[in-house]
């Protein structure tokens, strides 16, 4: 990075900015035709905002001086008019402007979602795809939070700004010129600040990072801390980290603290400056009194939007920053969906041909060499091996979430690259390891693939599962509402929910990753019969864990390094005296090494 | 989590006091805050002083030296206002600051010395928020919203004085503007408050979708439905701008006016003022100056106004911090406890039966049983037999319901708990790794132990040879942020913790389950000779029937009961159960997944 100088990156970043500014700038477009009528009402509010004082200075000096109760009366029903009308405009502005900020909010979450949606899987295979994923809802936090609401006191604060500078420089050239010197002073100071605070704030969020970890940790390890007495060493570093955290937090706050005093002070040097300067016009007749009191109420208006700008300013900045990222994500590159002359899956019948199938995830390492395998409908095959070695690939591939990258998977001698994805993946049932579900009732997450079905239907399926007595014992039943992710379901009964929400839908080919996690007994034995009612009749592809499973499987596969080391039934297999027959014997010792 | 407490059912506001109560440690800073809080309101209210001043003396009687002497104390008012300014919001969140410091340590130490019992209950994500974001608004608290208040209080008091004393009449005209805008302010919350918290949960739910649909994506897509989704997403993002309409509606329903009463009254002064300056009761500079008041008067409504939620919220999460710190200890030592220096291996239950806080049922029933010395005893069951409370028993993780639990014929609740533990070791059925070094990780409980120590019980936990492997050896770097081991690996790095304890009595729960076989077989001859050596008594949980061939003796548990007793070829011929065990164990044996 050094070679490339601090000159260039900084460049590099402010092209960055300007090109996020210019994507941002892209999303007011529909509000071609709102966006003007908003900037009206917004002018025409500061406008009354900034005409106040001038008049009631113009009033001292051209009404009072003379004398006319009458003529202030008439001033200030005028100016009362002026005000009842501004807040006409006001208020248009804060619905106007909140409506279309709102709006635009509401777009650019929908792009996320649509994109999420649309993102081949390969993406969420990536490392840094984690990191972008979790910033993700921060993300729409803050550019919520920095353009939700706000927007409309910003913009409305700016103009008045604006207006303020505009009518004193209107009313006396030297004392507006003496007074506006004040607006980049304040300006200056607040960039000052917010890089001061900007560096002192990175080590608060450190220090608050790393309280938090070690929190976290040591919440959940209790009971160890207890059972090795460890409680009073934890106390202790804990101690060390709380003290840093506070330290650096005081540090900060001390550069907070002293930013509104400081715009406070400039304000007020400012007023100083009026009054000598206006005072000495004044006294030299070259101003009026009624002058000299406009200015002393103008200038006393600059501090408050010159607070709500920095403070807009420093949510904008994070807002940005959260907005680029969400920009890169919406840039990267859709899922090729269906061929354009892809045509329907007709009904399956269930036969699975891997043809001379290679595969690699990237271009430069291949996950499956030249895969060959035939299910027949109805079969049943394991899938067996360690880790890595390609089995989730070849389950990936028959739901075609990948394009193969040379051989073909036909089903029913159907090149899956030739049917809609839908059509393909609707007879597919899928049961995976960690058991997803999803917000919502429990009748909803089993009709998940087939959210028109029946209540009727929905409990078949359940029966199937052997979940229907389960749920029913719910307070709610059917209609108890999940938490995110299936909360507070136990790992188990979750397990069965996705097995009746595979069941629903009644698919030819089945999928199941089998759990390697223990659940308890009774609903291990559950689990067990209802795979076993799921798999009958339909060709199943199981990543088995189990010996039960594998012995009943018609085929077994052993996957080694992407390519099928060994293949046939168990007995076949056992007999053959391979690598399939040395798992299974170092298993038998493990639990036969007594003689029985 | 409100079980028990010393402090039973106190309400937010009295939480709130004892928050205020816990300043008393840092009075300095406090006073030091009020102290400048009155300074700057002086300061403040000094300002329009001089305004009326330098115009009144000064510009209408055409004094220049009035006019600069005018200007000159503002500088010196302005100054002073900001170092007043500073001093009160630094000091007043440095002290915030402190008092956070305080609460964390005391919650954390709390959270670490509670019992089992307690944490079977409370959940780690809620006790993080209470130390996290609990006591950060309770620092908000302390630190802005207290001091907002006071100043506000002591300024609208102040001013009011110092305006009525001005001129009463004119006064109880600007003062109206106290009632009014209070009202509309005390609406703006009263209606509101639920609206914006609604927005956060909307918000909250859409992104939770977001979140699912990014967790589930591979179930979403192998069940079509993309589509059904994309609307639930939909619908709720189009409720969420619905509310923030509502929220926008509220604010243009409000603010507007406030801002209109306070220009209507400043109309009103002028008018009123105006006329009293044409009848020569008054003079141009107390008019201006009154106007200056009445801008000082609005802005501490308005904090009032932004602070009451933000009190409201510090009170309840001081309740819910309070709570934790509050929490009864159930397991603590006796007034008399003697320190546990060792045993001879007599470990005694009588009749003891337990029940689990919160339990209906019994998880151990009459269980007698005593061991001699220097005996390896392997206790066996089903799930939830009550094979790992019994292990829980022995350190007093928990203390029984019934009956008793002795150590050569002491009840372990007469020695002091510290002791007890750190000559206990056990060996957890799920191993946490702390983020650290493989080495630290290893002398968790004995961080003084040398590298020599720590290899030589990694070598008897067969995990030796795998760490020299690794690139950065004992110094590897593991957990969240590390290389993530294997469950069998975890598993041995326990084993190696353990060994390095003080231990004499031994607790093996399950502890070589996540390990393959070989390895089980290997570790196994190791510690026999460990345990052999150093413990006077061993107990080993277990599943697998080879790991407790070699015991001395094997408790069986069924429900909560021991229901036999005696060496693997007693049982075999005694206990029909014992036999029914080892058949399950020969089906259900995860198969085939080798260990990594």
């Amino acid at each position: 990075m050094r070679s490339i100088g601090p000159g260039i990156v900084s460049e590099q970043k402010a092209q960055k900015q300007i090109s996020t500014l210019r994507r941002f700038l892209q999303y007011f477009r529909p509000f071609r035709v709102e966006i003007p009528i908003a900037l009206m009402l917004v002018s025409i509010g500061a406008a009354t905002q900034a005409v106040g004082p001038f008049l009631l200075g113009w009033s001292i000096d051209h009404v009072i001086a003379k004398g006319d109760v009458r003529g202030l009366l008439l001033l200030l029903s005028l100016l009362a008019i002026l005000y009842l009308s501004g807040i006409w405009a006001i208020r248009g502005q804060i619905l106007r402007v909140g409506s279309i900020m709102q709006r635009l909010l509401a777009q650019i979450r929908q792009d996320i979602f649509v994109k999420i949606q649309s993102l081949p899987l390969s993406f969420f295979d990536r490392s840094e795809a984690g990191d972008l994923m979790s910033r993700l809802l921060n993300d729409v936090n803050t550019v919520n939070q920095a353009f939700g609401q706000t927007v409309a006191q910003m913009l409305g604060n700016l103009l008045s700004l604006v207006g303020i500078v505009i009518a004193m420089l209107a009313i006396n050239l030297q004392l507006g010129l003496l007074s506006n010197l004040v607006v980049p002073l304040m300006i200056f100071t607040t960039g000052l600040f917010s890089s001061w605070a900007r560096t002192r704030f990175r080590v608060t969020r450190q220090t608050i990072g790393e309280l938090s970890a070690k929190l976290e940790e040591d919440i959940s390890s209790v009971r160890e801390a207890q059972a090795f007495n460890r409680v009073q060493l934890n106390i202790e570093e804990f101690d060390l980290l709380n003290a840093a955290n506070r330290d650096a937090n005081v540090q900060a706050v001390a550069i907070t603290s002293a930013f509104l005093p400081s715009i406070d002070f400039l304000n007020t040097l400012a007023t100083a400056g009026v009054l000598a300067y206006g005072g000495y016009l004044a006294v030299t007749g070259a101003a009026t009194v009624g002058v000299v009191t406009s200015f002393l109420l103008y200038v006393q208006q600059f501090f408050r939007p010159i607070q709500i700008l920095s403070q807009f300013y420093t949510q904008a900045q994070s807002a940005f920053a959260g907005l680029e990222r969400i920009f890169l994500l919406l840039d990267e590159p859709s899922e090729l969906k269906d061929a354009a002359n892809a045509v329907e899956m007709p009904p399956i019948q269930g036969e699975v041909l891997f043809e001379a199938v290679t595969f690699g995830y990237t271009p430069d390492q291949q996950v499956l060499k030249g895969v060959n395998l035939v299910a027949h409908p109805g079969q049943m095959i394991a899938l067996v091996g360690p880790t890595g070695a390609g089995k989730s690939t070849i389950i990936n591939l028959i739901l075609r979430f990948y394009d193969v990258s040379g051989g073909a998977v036909k089903i029913d001698g159907v090149d899956v690259r030739g049917v809609t994805q839908a059509s393909l993946r609707r007879q597919i049932g899928i049961v995976l390891q960690d058991n997803i579900l999803f917000s919502g009732t429990v009748a909803e997450n089993i009709a998940f693939g087939m959210p028109r079905a029946t209540q009727a239907e929905i409990e078949a399926a359940a029966q199937m599962a052997n979940v229907h007595e389960f749920i029913t014992s719910l307070p709610q039943g059917y209609a108890t509402q999940l938490g995110e992710r299936g909360a507070p379901l136990s790992q188990g009964q979750r397990q069965l929910i996705s097995i009746a929400r595979a069941v629903l839908i009644n698919p030819r080919i089945l999928i199941l990753d089998e759990a390697t996690s223990s659940i308890d007994t009774r609903t291990e034995a559950l689990v067990q019969t209802a795979i076993a009612r799921l798999l009958k009749n339909r060709t199943s592809f199981v990543i088995a864990h189990r010996l039960s499973t594998v012995t009943q499987a018609d085929q077994v596969l052993v996957i080694q390094q992407g390519a099928i080391a060994e293949h046939g039934t168990h007995a076949e297999l056992i007999e053959q005296g391979g690598v399939y027959a040395n798992l299974y014997a170092l298993q038998m010792t493990a639990t036969h090494s007594v003689p029985v | 989590m409100s079980q028990h407490s010393d402090h039973p059912d106190s309400s937010p506001m009295q939480s709130l006091l004892r928050v205020l109560k816990s300043l008393v440690v840092y009075r300095w800073l406090l006073i030091g805050s009020l102290v400048s809080l009155l300074c700057l309101t002086a300061a403040n209210a000094v300002t329009p002083q001089l305004f009326r001043w330098g115009i009144d003396e000064g510009i209408t009687k055409k004094d220049l030296q009035i006019v600069l002497y005018s200007a000159g104390v503002l500088v010196l008012a302005a100054i002073s206002r900001g170092l007043f300014n500073f001093g009160q919001s630094f000091w007043a969140e440095a002290a915030s600051q402190g008092v956070a410091y305080d609460l964390r340590n005391r919650i954390f130490s709390k959270i670490q010395n509670l019992s089992f019992s307690y944490h079977d209950q409370a959940q780690t994500s809620q006790l993080l928020t209470r130390v996290t974001n609990d006591i950060e608004q309770i620092r908000t608290f302390l630190g802005t919203s207290l001091v907002q208040v006071i100043s506000s209080v002591v300024t609208l008091v102040s001013i009011a004085v110092v305006i009525l004393l001005m001129n009463w009449r004119l006064a109880l005209i600007t003062l109206t503007v106290v009632p009014m805008t209070g009202w509309l302010l005390a609406q703006f919350f009263t209606k509101n408050s639920r609206l914006f918290g609604q927005v956060q949960e909307q918000l909250g739910n859409l992104n939770a979708v977001l979140q699912e649909n990014l967790i589930g994506i591979r179930v979403v897509k192998a069940f079509v439905r993309e589509d059904a989704e994309a609307e639930r997403y939909t619908a709720l993002n189009n409720a969420l701008v619905e509310t923030s309409m509502k929220t926008i509606r509220a604010i243009r329903n409000t603010f507007p006016f406030i801002f209109l009463l306070s220009n209507l009254v400043t109309l009103a002064v002028f008018g009123y003022g105006g006329a009293e300056v044409i009848g020569g009761q008054f003079s141009i500079g107390e008019l201006v100056a009154f106007n200056a008041y009445l801008l000082l008067i609005l802005q501490p409504l308005l904090l009032i106004g932004f602070a009451a939620p933000a009190i409201a919220q510090a009170a309840s999460s001081a309740q819910r911090v309070y709570e934790v710190v509050d929490a009864t200890i159930d397991i603590r030592d006796r007034p008399n406890a003697i320190p546990f220096s060792g045993c001879v291996g007599r470990i005694t239950f009588e009749h003891v039966s337990f029940r689990y806080p919160g339990a209906t049922t019994e998880a151990l029933k009459e269980v007698s049983f005593e061991t001699k010395p220097k005996e390896l005893i392997a206790v066996l069951g089903m799930t939830a037999s009550g094979k790992s409370t019994i292990m829980n028993l022995l350190p007093r993780f928990y203390d029984v319901t019934a009956g008793s639990v002795r150590i050569d014929g002491r009840d372990v609740r007469d020695f002091s708990l510290k002791s007890l533990r750190s000559h206990i070791g056990i060996v957890f059925q799920e191993t946490t790794l702390f983020s650290g070094t493989l080495r630290e990780n290893i002398a968790y409980a004995n961080t003084n132990a040398s590298l020599e120590q720590v290899m030589e019980v990694a070598k008897a936990a067969q995990m030796h040879d795998f760490i020299m492997g690794l690139p950065d050896g004992y110094e590897t770097i593991v957990g969240e942020r590390g290389v993530g081991l294997s469950g069998g690996q975890k598993q041995r790095v326990a084993i190696a913790r353990t060994l390095l304890t003080n231990y004499s009595i031994l607790i093996l729960d399950d502890s070589t389950s996540a390990v393959d076989a070989q390895t089980a077989v290997q570790i196994q001859a190791a510690l026999d000779d460990l345990m052999r050596q150093k413990a006077c008594t061993t107990f080993v949980v277990a599943q697998r029937i080879s790991t407790v061939q070699n015991a001395d003796r094997i408790l069986l548990m069924d429900k909560g009961r021991l229901v036999g007793q005696g060496t693997h070829t007693e049982l075999m011929s005694t206990s029909p159960l014992y036999g029914a065990i080892l058949e399950s164990q020969v089906k259900q044996a995860p198969a085939l997944t080798p260990s990594r």
